[in-house]
């Protein structure tokens, strides 16, 4: 990016990034990328204990009025928004007010302080899925991954209160990232679906899925914060595969339920807290929820790196 | 494994050295991994259409008027839909794969209930079938395939045999994707279908009460082997294709008046294959 092209927005790509959630495992990915080109602010209430030297670890609740002096320090430039709450087994209060009360003040801040560029990491899930579902979800599509599961209801609302921001604040740059199912080190459901030792499907149900390998994620997040990018982006990685040859990539043995018993089954796990999986979760592996991301390979700019089998036998690397 | 191999080579010999040559022509969008987006497998199609070529061959051994008139690119199949199970597009299927030259795979755009039952989820997508979502159909128009409709859905093939061949309401969605995608609607009769199954009644609360579109009361089911369908003699009309211009988007009451029109012709192909028909199984 080169300063002279750009003389009105002079820090414009290059000036000091807020990053949320910084010391989850993608956090700490995208925070290694980012500290290389530019000035890093993490901020996350969790310990950063393997953090690059010059980044500024800010360990603070999003919640608390702290979060105010990490914009009143000035010549904040973007915020990156990661750091939002997937723990299904967190009480709903705490996840709501996390969510959504910590974003609102991540945005009233950024409003205040005239950041000129905003993104958020939302996620395909918030569109649901359903036996309805086009098999390719675009970006106008209704957000009703809530209608059946109530703990993706937060995921819904701070993807609808970023659309708002974008709406009362047309001068900064609002980007909303919806990424399909993201595979790697890190540790959420869909990871740690795959990483089962016996991976267990319906029977009789073999969607299609798309996964994403968490550095590509990286990348858009990258090309998220280019200068004159905004708007909502369905985030896909390489070509779409059904759920069985998913795991057939990585060698591990499926036992197919039926449906009939694998619900009451996982309510009952999840009742006695054996498994990390929500009984609506299953859903995910019953019906399609799949993007349309022309307007990601378009419009943002987003080229995948990893193949389908690099982003699936990811989830068992070291990170 | 091994019996099924044996059965597969059966029924391929079955079928004529020319379901093979015809395999290899038809056009299939495969991604690097060798499926399709919409989940289409070609080992699974192969089985499929070999499947369907035995019904269409041997079973109902199939008449196809009108073959040359199906043009290239895209288009979109609209028929008259009977009999109870779908085999009136199975039939269409094959006889575009089979009787059309070059060979089409058709893609049939299903009711979403599909999606819900275990088995059929699967197995439909494998096959090609789509979701029947206009998001679906225009997608696969702008890659130039062959879509098969049923304005009728779920009315249609449940009809009772006192209604037989009779066409009933037909949707208007189909209608305003032609416009949109400017694409020709061509005309297809089934006849032969309608004898498959002899419905005497729909038992429509239950079938609500279960989540169905419709449950019929058949008789024959008390016969032995009275699940398979009766071998009746099919007999299927591709018609001239028919273009439409116009706005998409307008009134309803614009776009019956152009449903009306296909609807009138595949009703009076019906009348007429009917009417050439000498007897229902022969």
């Amino acid at each position: 990016m080169s300063r002279a092209k750009k003389p009105k927005a002079p820090a414009h790509g290059t000036g000091k990034v807020v990053v949320t959630g910084v010391c989850g495992r993608l956090g700490k990915r995208v925070t290694r990328v980012l500290h290389r080109t530019r000035p890093v602010v993490g901020v996350d209430r969790r310990p950063f204990p393997d953090r690059p030297k010059d980044v500024q670890h800010e360990a603070i609740d999003v919640r608390r009025k702290k979060l105010k002096d990490v914009f009143r320090a000035g010549d904040v430039e973007a915020v990156v928004h990661l750091g939002i709450m997937h723990d299904p087994r967190a009480s709903s209060t705490e996840h709501h007010s996390w969510n959504v009360e910590g974003f609102g003040k991540l945005l009233e801040y950024a409003a205040q302080f005239h950041v000129p560029k905003v993104v958020v990491l939302s996620s395909a899930n918030v569109y649901g899925p359903q036996a309805q579902n086009p098999q390719f979800l675009t970006e106008e599509s209704p957000l009703l991954g809530g209608a059946r599961f109530s703990e993706i209801r937060d995921l819904v609302e701070v993807d609808m209160l970023a659309q708002s921001f974008f709406w009362k604040h047309p001068t900064v740059e609002t980007v909303i990232l919806r990424p399909v199912h993201i595979l790697g080190t890190v540790r959420n459901a869909a990871s740690n679906f795959l990483r089962l030792p016996t991976i267990p499907t319906l029977l009789g149900y073999d969607p299609m899925v798309q996964v994403l390998h968490e550095s590509d994620v990286v990348h858009a997040i990258e090309c998220a914060l280019r200068p004159g990018i905004r708007g909502i982006f369905n985030v896909a990685g390489p070509e779409p595969l059904p759920l069985s040859r998913i795991i057939k990539i990585l060698g591990r043995r499926r036992v197919p339920v039926p449906y009939s018993l694998a619900k009451p089954m996982l309510q009952r796990l999840w009742s006695l807290r054996l498994t990390s999986f929500p009984p609506p979760e299953l859903d995910h592996i019953r019906y399609v929820c799949m993007v349309d991301d022309a307007r990601a390979r378009t419009v943002l700019g987003f080229t995948h790196a990893k193949g389908i089998e690099e982003a699936v036998l990811s989830i068992d690397g070291e990170g | 494994m091994a019996v099924d191999r044996a059965v597969g080579r059966a029924l391929m010999a079955s079928l004529g050295p020319d379901f093979e040559e015809r395999l290899a022509k038809v056009p299939l969008h495969l991604g690097p991994s060798g499926v399709d987006p919409f989940g289409l497998d070609p080992e699974w199609t192969k089985f499929a259409l070999a499947g369907a070529a035995f019904l269409h061959r041997r079973y109902f051994r199939s008449e196809v008027f009108g073959a040359e008139n199906v043009p290239e690119g895209r288009l979109l199949l609209i028929a008259n839909h009977s009999g109870q199970l779908p085999l009136d597009g199975a039939i269409i299927g094959a006889a575009m794969f089979m009787d059309v030259n070059p060979p089409r795979f058709v893609r049939a755009m299903v009711e979403k209930w599909t999606q819900t039952i275990p088995f059929v989820s699967t197995l439909f997508p494998r096959v090609g079938q789509v979701i029947g979502v206009p998001e679906n159909a225009r997608r696969l128009l702008s890659r130039n395939e062959a879509l098969l409709v049923f304005p009728e859905g779920a009315r249609g093939i449940s009809k009772t045999f006192d209604h037989r061949y009779q066409l009933t309401d037909f949707g208007l969605g189909f209608m305003r994707l032609a416009i949109e995608t400017n694409t020709p609607i061509v005309p297809v009769a089934v006849i032969g279908a309608e004898e498959q199954y002899v419905s005497i009644a729909n038992l429509g609360g239950i079938a609500r009460a279960l989540g169905m579109p419709s449950l019929p009361l058949l008789p024959q089911l008390a016969l032995p082997f009275g699940a398979l369908p009766l071998p009746t003699r099919y007999r299927i009309y591709f018609g001239a294709p028919m273009r439409f211009e116009g706005d998409p988007d307008d009134d309803d009451a614009v776009m019956e008046e152009k449903v009306w029109l296909v609807r009138a012709t595949v009703q009076s192909m019906v009348n007429r294959g009917l009417k050439e028909r000498k007897h229902v199984f022969w």
